[in-house]
């Protein structure tokens, strides 16, 4: 039989370019490969067990050779044992999971936060130092990344296949994954929730680099203000100061230092300060009244986009001091139209 | 040790009754009124086909598109509403009311020795709504089709889509009663209308499996009802039930989604696995291997099915407690199907056993089941349900449950009861080349989606990176051979209606009520009630039973 070489060339090439595959490109990767493999074996023996069973005696006892059958009643002995040992089989894989499951989903206290907001289709990738990305993530390697996540729509689901890496990305409320490159490339983002018409387009790149190169990176893209800087003036232009201005008299609580602490609320419960309670905060501010105020900010729902509460967010996280609330309260008091066009800052 | 004569096969001078449930009454009407359970069952069994192949004909021009890695054959809209429509018909208007509601509806009665369902008109009332919930996903279809997924996920079923939702959850809504009316005749009917002397340790495990998968449709079904109604609510009037920035919680739909969703997969299933023992006991001439464990591995499938809906949630940031829990629970729920299956193969042991087509389907069942259930442990595993979900490998896991599993398990029973039913033969080398066919088409399509969610290729996708593209090739082949294997049996059964050979009461030599009956049955089922004074699967039985007749005759 002839074969056209081009075709041939064509197949040839087509043949070696498909994955078979992925890549292990995470500290992550290891872990559940070795998880893969132990399911892969037991499912292997499982399947070759039952088929010798079943191929087995049904060659053995086939009609031409045994044309009488013997009734067997059942044997609680035989019963037991395949009752134990899959069980047994299965307490492993739960436990190993349960083990897999928490050292993905609990990041290291040193990771690095980048906020991600998922919307209908596209992925938002913003940096504290105020790199913004479409549809591409740019991480040093060698390095935990924290992703802070939340979606400004639908569901999605953060993929990340070469780190084994995936997390819903939910509206409403923040969720985070974690991971480490360990080799330099570049990786699919996939969007796995279906989230409608061009849910096959939200996909993207994460690229992973040296540290060296990544410092060069974040020099050359950033857009000059750092997220906390957008936050800052945000909080100028909706007029947070005029409350949360950090003097004894004022009407809001102080904000310095409030990230990270515990609250004490007006109806009795005590929270820590994270990015979700944050967010909550300035969207549902009646269900969080701090002890000693009077519940009287208004909701900031629908009035702010995600990438602004996360402005604010980090604006927040980031005043040690009431200094720069005090220095925003006076600059916006003389010069209002500094407060810029941020991107996706003020909902019309 | 006792023995057993093996068949004494009585086709040769088999002839059609002369009056049988088919020819007792003529026209339409007497088909579209009747009250007859054997009817009812094949009424329902031309519907599901029709969807099937509806169903089927979408999963084909999905493996189509995937063919190549570029959105080329359609649009991407169109796609989503592909992959929509295929889960929606196969799972609602196929695979749920499958065996249950042809077989079972069929079979039920006549197995423990009564003359019909307890509420004949319910079960036709259940048919008539499953039409209607047929008709209109017909009609949303034709309205300009739903892309939604079949999971109706919300905030993008309730805000974000303009096709037709409430439409096609009002057809959910509908084909639910049917299933709840099914599940509730069956109950009863096991329940009161059992013959002298038969117990419950008498039933077939077929019976067993169907009434698990009913206690499953009757309590679970109703929770899927309320949810469509809260997703048509908050979609046409705006309540703030799952929208968050009403204060709703987009997690509770999960919730109350998975709660029906995950025991529908038992409820598609058991009834399967309750035609493999049937199967597997009838053709090795041999009383299934551990009947008891059998029978209770049915109800504790269908009492821990309930508790593990949040396995579909452990991305979603359900709490470290719960994900734990549930976890653990998955694992419980994967022993009783490993017993069947250890219990299945050691029915064959000392057995005399033969080939037949059922019995191939019911090998294939065996081997994919296997491999369906054992992904199922991975996708439990809560470390690997990480990488593994909203991938190909959990579109493969389940369809080889679904597809390789009850699918299978359908088609053995088809072939199975074809002669009870119809009182003809099916043509053997043409159904043994179907069996095989379907069998490696099968494993050919879904093989390298195992390969393909490994790798990271996300399910629902209209396009994919070019790499992925030889093992989508391969599964697109494999759904080719698929397709033909699954098309052949419905030439064959439909030509074997009237130029098959004419097939006796009991051309298997089989042991329960239903083969020591005419085929095809009267009307009334029996001439005089049963009197049951022996055990399921009692070979010796049958062989004495046979003697005597062979004497006296």
């Amino acid at each position: 039989m002839h074969i056209s070489p081009v075709l041939w060339q064509f197949l040839v090439k087509w043949l070696n370019s498909s994955a078979l595959f992925p890549r292990e490109a995470s500290t992550i990767a290891p872990y559940t490969d070795a998880l893969y493999f132990f399911l892969l074996l037991i499912t292997v023996v499982g399947l070759v067990l039952v088929g010798a069973l079943v191929f087995g005696f049904a060659l053995r006892y086939r009609a031409e050779r045994h044309p009488v059958a013997e009734q067997i009643e059942g044997s609680t002995l035989l019963e037991a044992t395949w009752t134990i040992i899959p069980l047994a089989l299965f307490l492993v894989t739960f436990v190993w999971g349960a083990l897999l499951y928490f050292r993905i989903y609990t990041p290291p206290a040193n990771a690095m936060n980048i906020y991600v907001v998922g919307k209908q289709w596209m992925w938002k990738a913003e940096h504290p130092g105020g790199q913004h990305e479409i549809n591409a993530l740019h991480v040093p390697v060698g390095r935990p990344v924290q992703l802070t996540m939340i979606s400004q729509d639908v569901f999605h689901s953060f993929s990340i296949p070469d780190f084994r890496v995936k997390r819903e990305v939910i509206p409403g409320r923040y969720s985070t994954v974690w991971f480490q490159a360990t080799e330099p490339g570049t990786y699919h983002i996939f969007c796995t929730q279906y989230c409608g018409t061009q849910h096959s387009g939200m996909i993207g790149e994460v690229t992973a680099m040296t540290p060296e190169d990544y410092k060069k990176w974040t020099e050359q893209s950033t857009s000059g203000m750092s997220l906390a800087q957008n936050g800052e003036r945000l909080f100028a232009s909706m007029g947070c100061n005029s409350c949360h201005s950090g003097n004894a008299a004022s009407r809001g609580p102080n904000l310095a230092g409030v990230y990270g602490s515990k609250l004490q609320l007006a109806n009795g419960s005590q929270v820590l300060v994270n990015d979700a309670y944050l967010r909550d905060a300035i969207l549902n501010p009646s269900q969080h009244v701090t002890a000693g105020y009077s519940p009287i900010m208004p909701t900031y729902q629908g009035q702010i986009s995600e990438d602004g509460l996360i402005d604010l967010v980090e604006y927040i996280k980031s005043l040690d001091s009431n200094y720069r609330v005090q220095q925003t309260l006076t600059t916006s008091d003389s010069s209002n139209q500094a407060a810029p066009n941020t991107p996706g800052m003020v909902k019309p | 040790m006792s023995t057993t004569i093996v068949r004494l096969p009585d086709q040769a001078t088999a002839q059609m009754p002369k009056r049988s449930y088919l020819n007792n009454e003529h026209g339409l009407l007497s088909w579209l009124l009747t009250g007859d359970h054997k009817r009812i069952a094949i009424l329902y069994l031309i519907s599901i086909s029709f969807f099937f192949l509806l169903g089927g004909i979408f999963a084909g021009l999905i493996r189509l598109e995937l063919l190549t890695p570029q959105p080329d054959l359609m649009a991407s809209d169109t796609y989503n509403k592909m992959f929509t429509m295929h889960g929606v018909v196969m799972i609602f208007l196929f695979l749920v009311p499958s065996v249950p509601a042809t077989l079972g509806n069929f079979l039920i009665p006549i197995m423990i020795g009564a003359k019909d369902l307890a509420f004949p008109k319910i079960n036709l009332l259940s048919w008539y709504l499953y039409m209607v919930g047929g008709v209109l996903t017909l009609a949303a279809l034709v309205l300009g089709g739903v892309d939604t997924g079949w999971t109706f996920t919300t905030p993008l079923s309730t805000h974000y889509l303009n096709t037709n939702v409430v439409t096609a959850a009002t057809a959910i809504f509908i084909a639910g009663f049917a299933s709840i009316f099914t599940g509730l005749n069956f109950i009863v009917t096991i329940h009161r209308m059992r013959a002298p002397g038969m117990t419950w340790f008498r039933m077939p495990l077929f019976v067993w499996a169907n009434y698990a998968a009913s206690i499953l449709m009757v309590l679970g079904t109703p929770v899927l009802a309320i949810t469509l109604v809260l997703v048509a609510l908050e979609r046409t009037i705006g309540i703030g039930v799952f929208d968050p920035t009403k204060g709703g919680d987009p997690l509770l739909f999960q919730h109350l989604f998975w709660f029906y969703s995950h025991p529908a997969v038992y409820i598609m299933i058991l009834p399967g696995m309750g035609v493999i023992s049937e199967v597997i006991s009838t053709f090795s001439r041999k009383r299934v291997f551990g009947y008891t464990a059998v029978a209770f591995s049915s109800v504790a499938i269908a009492l821990f099915g309930f508790f593990v809906w949040a396995h579909h949630m452990f991305i979603m940031g359900v709490s470290n407690y719960s994900a734990l829990v549930f976890s653990l629970l998955t694992m419980l729920v994967a022993v009783p199907s490993a017993i069947k299956v250890f219990n299945w193969s050691f029915t064959l042991q000392k057995g005399s056993i033969t080939f037949e087509t059922p019995m191939l389907y019911a090998f294939a069942f065996i081997g994919l089941f296997t491999i369906g259930g054992m992904t199922g442990v991975f996708l439990g595993s809560l470390g690997m349900d990480i990488h593994l979900t909203e991938t190909y490998f959990i579109v493969a896991h389940f369809h080889f449950v679904m597809v390789g599993g009850m699918l299978m398990a359908f088609l053995a029973g088809i072939h199975f009861w074809w002669p009870k039913m119809t009182g003809r033969m099916y043509p053997e080398s043409f159904s043994k080349l179907s069996a095989v066919t379907s069998f490696i088409g099968f494993n050919l399509t879904f093989m390298p989606q195992f390969v393909l969610g490994y790798l990271g290729m996300p399910r629902r996708y209209h396009a994919y990176p070019a790499e992925y593209q030889v093992l989508n090739v391969l599964s697109t082949a494999g759904a080719t051979v698929l397709g033909i294997g699954f098309l052949l049996p419905l030439l064959y059964l439909g030509w074997s209606l009237k130029y098959g050979k004419i097939a006796g009461n009991n051309p298997w030599q089989a042991t329960g009520l239903e083969w020591q009956i005419q085929s095809p049955p009267l009307t009334e089922n029996f001439t005089e009630i049963p009197v049951i004074d022996y055990e399921a699967y009692d070979y010796e039985w049958l062989a004495h039973k046979t003697e005597q007749e062979v004497t006296v005759g």
